[in-house]
């Protein structure tokens, strides 16, 4: 019997699902309402000057890549499976599309990070 | 083929609309779409990233958007959305392990999920306070 | 018996292949006592109101797996569900969703059975064990590992609770998958490769999206969707290690 390919996506859910689960609610407060509001946190460490070191800063890129690509990853898998549960049945167009994005933004912050260089 | 098998006629119930049926799927799709928004919140993290290379002027506006009410509202969804999906993360996550001894006794599925979710406060608390000591 | 008892109005899904082009509701007016089961009620509409309905049943205790169908739109055993919960008001009850219906209550479980033959549902030893070498020993922890999985009594209402089978028909579905993690997680059984020739499959542990409504409904507590989803992790580090492994390892 022909083996699945899931588990390279499903790896991918994983690790962005735990990944999530452990840091999401941090990320959102910080970028979205604690830095804005300047609630607990001084907008300074998010000035224009301090992520860009962040970002050039090999640790900096790494987690910026992880957060981005894993969140996409872990929610591509999720909302290809409700198109599925809703019966939009697409077939492999569906997945092709859905994967290519994914796959696309995961190209496309690579490509920023290392633009921005070290 | 006897007359008896002749006369047999299965009916097949269709399955579209399945998950009307049922409380609990309705329950389960929602936790499913709750990963749109997770995509989203990527999605605005892969702009700001893509401002940021744009230079000081074009991230600066990336964060005076983020200081829009409506950004303020939505990241408030947001958090909902993540801290709901910690909660629901850690709830199936038993499922996806084998059995867990401790001092002979099988760990319950539930005690596994509360030290989950213990253990998602303590890192998104570490987060935050890392991030304060992010100095340039 | 019944006299001067409470009635409760049940709503039967009929069909008739003979005569009947879709299944319609029939209802009956069910006088009841306290204790009486949802499998009690049909007997008494086949024993006294309308002989013509059909339903399988046959332990009456939960241990048979026959009497499985959908009561008010959930899956249930007939003789574990009770008519003083359902009273006052209608109950529906219906065949087991997500199989063809053969006649009223009785549905086609011929992929079922044929399923359950694909999983090689029996001991495969690494070596055949003579008498005389006496029995397997197995410690408590070891027993632990599949003892819940081995409590499955075939009553199907985790494939009326899948959406993922309702679906697509070529997933093996809960209760047999959960059936095969029992063997393979058993330390007489050698077969484990084998057996996830199918498991690593779409048609195996993949198929499932981990709903979880199998485990909600199961009579007996097997966790249908543990047996599966434990079995992911392995199947993907085999996946990733297929071609680094010594040959004939497969997990």
């Amino acid at each position: 019997m022909k083996r699945s390919n899931e588990p390279v996506f499903w790896a991918l859910f994983g690790a962005g699902g735990m990944l999530s689960a452990l840091t999401g609610v941090a990320l959102v407060f910080i970028t979205g309402i604690g830095v804005p509001l300047a609630l607990l946190l001084s907008p300074e460490l998010m000035s224009y000057a301090n992520m860009l070191a962040f970002a050039q800063h090999w640790f900096g890129k790494l987690v910026i890549f992880a957060v981005i690509a894993l969140f996409l990853w872990h929610a591509t898998l999720r909302i290809l499976l409700l198109l599925h549960d809703f019966g939009i049945r697409a077939g492999p167009a569906s997945a092709l599309i859905g994967n290519g994005l994914a796959l696309l933004c995961t190209l496309a912050a690579a490509y920023l990070l290392l633009a921005l260089g070290f | 083929m006897s007359a008896q098998t002749d006369k047999r006629h299965p009916y097949r119930r269709p399955i579209r609309g399945w998950w009307k049926r049922d409380r609990y799927y309705i329950r389960y799709l929602a936790m499913e779409a709750t990963s749109i928004l997770i995509a989203l919140y990527a999605l605005i993290l892969l702009f700001g990233l893509l401002r940021l290379g744009q230079g000081e002027a074009a991230f600066n506006g990336w964060l005076e958007a983020l200081r829009s009410s409506p950004s303020v509202a939505l990241h408030v969804l947001l958090l909902l959305v993540f801290i709901y999906h910690s909660y629901s993360w850690f709830k199936v996550m038993p499922k996806t392990l084998p059995a867990i001894y401790w001092r002979g006794a099988k760990l319950p599925q539930p005690v596994i999920t509360r030290i989950g979710v213990c253990a998602a406060v303590i890192v998104n608390l570490l987060v935050i306070i890392l991030f304060t000591g992010l100095q340039p | 018996m019944t006299d001067g008892n409470k009635i409760i109005e049940m709503e039967v899904l009929r069909y008739r292949p003979e005569q009947d082009q879709e299944p319609f509701y029939q209802s009956y007016e069910v006088p009841f006592l306290d204790d009486w089961s949802v499998l009690q009620g049909l007997q008494y509409i086949k024993d006294d109101l309308d002989g013509t309905l059909s339903f399988r049943w046959s332990c009456r205790m939960a241990i048979c797996g026959s009497c499985g169908m959908m009561i008010n739109g959930v899956p249930g055993l007939g003789c574990r569900s009770f008519l003083r919960n359902y009273h006052p008001g209608k109950l529906r009850v219906a065949a087991l969703e997500h199989f063809p219906i053969e006649r009223d209550l009785v549905v086609v479980v011929d992929d079922f059975m044929n399923k359950l033959a694909q999983i090689k549902p029996y001991l495969i030893p690494k070596q055949e064990r003579r008498l005389d070498q006496g029995e397997y020993l197995q410690t408590p922890q070891q027993l632990e590992q599949y003892r819940q999985f081995s409590t499955c009594i075939n009553c199907m209402l985790c494939y009326a609770a899948c959406p993922q089978y309702g679906m697509n028909t070529d997933f093996t579905g809960p209760g047999i998958l959960a059936l095969m993690h029992r063997y393979n997680a058993d330390s007489r059984d050698d077969g484990r490769a084998q057996r996830m020739e199918l498991g690593h499959a779409d048609a195996g542990v993949w198929g499932c999206t981990a709903v979880g409504y199998c485990s909600e409904v199961c009579p007996k507590d097997v966790d249908p969707a543990h047996a599966i989803n434990q079995n992911k992790m392995g199947s993907a580090i085999d996946y990733f290690l297929r071609f680094v492994k010594p040959r004939g390892a497969s997990q």
